[in-house]
């Protein structure tokens, strides 16, 4: 009988807080970074990617994953919880599919992960998921992209755009400023790996983009693609930064010549 | 009353079953594919008990699809056919079993070769060049014999099966009406129009 209260790891401080919800935050705020960017008709996944070791095969090493064909996500946190509830996600899709003959809605498997997420902070015997996920997608028959966040807490939202992970306030603060609606395929793109950029230092090699175009239709970008990409990023900084400093030569100039004004002779 | 035939070519295996759908001896619906397509390259056509059939072979779909999405690739051939003939096995030392005969075609890509399984529901399995379930089966076996060619353009492939469900047509009392009939090869899974 008492088995299943007490042995709880997640009980209440005296001021009302649950250590071990906040120690799963604290985790995930240790995760490489996750941004998800949602566009008028695409919704775009981009993670900070941990360099391999050099005789590790890279493809097993994997960030972004399919739930079901028109369902993506990636997380921050511990990887090895992470693949826990991913798979208990991929079975609920097919599960979905059995009983109701449709494919989840990206709410709905949403709900479900968050939902599982709340229940490990509640029973006993067990922590919780040190992980928070994005999870992008169409729903079925629908041509709006979602976007939605789940942490450990059980918590669950959508966004615009959002960003999980270390440096994940830096990221979102980017993504606050520079977030417009409707945004194209390329300008998502562009302000994902921009946003990534902004706590990536190695550069294209460190990022992985994912971008679902409509329900089911999924592409990764590889390397020279994201390179490209990259690079046109930086030019525009170097020309900005020209412009800045051409800008800043030029009132420098016109304050010298003002004040050389100021002190020539009077009278003349 | 239901036939399934299917075989193996070229590079290729067709997988034929009739589209009735009967309770007793009324015909409730003609137009019922009973051909899941399991994976890009697997094929399997089912008859039996009806609601088990449908029942499994949604369970079945799901399972494959599963496997699919969480190993990035599909189960080969051979390794969804015995992992299907362990579920109706299991299902057989059950309470309540599946009474469900199946056919299983796929191509598999790795090595690029047609395979195709007869499986019945007591767990039976057989790799079979050619094979048939229901009364259609006492024509077909004997017609296949002779007129299947493991080596066969898909056009000869099809003109056996012709020859198969045209003469089970000519000598069955309870012949089904039509038939769907899908190719999987190196490209996937085609519908054809016999």
């Amino acid at each position: 009988m008492s088995r299943s209260y007490d042995r709880a790891l997640t009980v209440f401080s005296p001021d009302g807080h649950l250590f071990q919800v906040e120690y799963a935050l604290e985790a995930v705020r240790k995760g490489t970074c996750a941004v998800g960017v949602r566009g008028k008709d695409v919704v775009v996944l981009g993670v900070e990617k941990k360099s391999v070791l050099q005789l590790q095969d890279p493809r097993t090493v994997r960030k972004v994953v399919m739930l079901d064909d028109h369902v993506c996500l990636a997380f921050a946190g511990l990887t090895a919880d992470g693949r826990v509830l991913i798979d208990k996600a991929r079975v609920e899709c097919q599960s979905h599919r059995l009983t109701v003959e449709d494919p989840v809605t990206v709410e709905y498997i949403t709900r479900h992960i968050a939902g599982i997420q709340q229940r490990y902070t509640q029973s006993g015997g067990v922590r919780p998921f040190g992980i928070s996920t994005l999870i992008v997608g169409f729903d079925p028959h629908d041509t709006q992209p979602r976007l939605y966040q789940t942490e450990p807490s059980g918590i669950y939202s959508a966004w615009k755009a959002n960003a999980i992970g270390r440096s994940s306030k830096t990221v979102r603060e980017f993504l606050e400023k520079n977030h417009k609606d409707d945004l194209t395929r390329e300008e998502s793109i562009k302000l994902t790996v921009k946003s990534l950029l902004e706590v990536v230092q190695t550069g294209a090699k460190n990022i992985e983009i994912s971008v679902m175009e409509s329900y089911g239709k999924v592409t990764n970008l590889d390397l020279p693609q994201i390179e490209a990409i990259v690079q046109e990023i930086e030019h525009e900084k170097e020309a900005e930064a020209e412009r800045k400093r051409s800008r800043l030569a030029a009132t420098a100039a016109g304050q010298a010549a003002m004040s050389s004004r100021a002190t020539g002779t009077p009278g003349e | 009353m239901e036939c399934s035939f299917a075989l193996t070519g070229k590079d290729y295996v067709l997988v034929a079953a009739d589209t009735t759908s009967a309770r007793s001896i009324i015909k409730m619906k003609v137009d019922e594919d009973k051909i899941k397509t399991l994976s890009p390259h697997l094929l399997m056509a089912y008859s039996g008990e009806p609601g088990d059939t449908v029942q499994f072979a949604e369970y079945i779909e799901r399972n494959i699809r599963l496997y699919h999405i969480r190993n990035l690739y599909p189960l080969r051939p051979q390794s969804a056919a015995s992992w299907i003939r362990r579920a109706l096995a299991e299902s057989l030392r059950s309470r309540q079993s599946y009474t469900v005969n199946l056919l299983v075609g796929g191509f598999d890509t790795a090595d690029k070769t047609p395979h195709l399984y007869w499986i019945d529901y007591l767990g039976t399995m057989a790799t079979v060049p050619f094979a048939a379930h229901g009364y259609g089966s006492y024509f077909a076996s004997s017609l296949l014999d002779r007129y299947h060619n493991p080596d066969g353009t898909l056009e000869e492939g099809l003109d056996a099966l012709r020859r198969a469900i045209d003469e089970t047509a000519k000598r069955l009392v309870v012949s089904p009406g039509k038939y769907t009939v899908k190719v999987v090869d190196k490209d996937g899974v085609r519908v054809i129009d016999l």
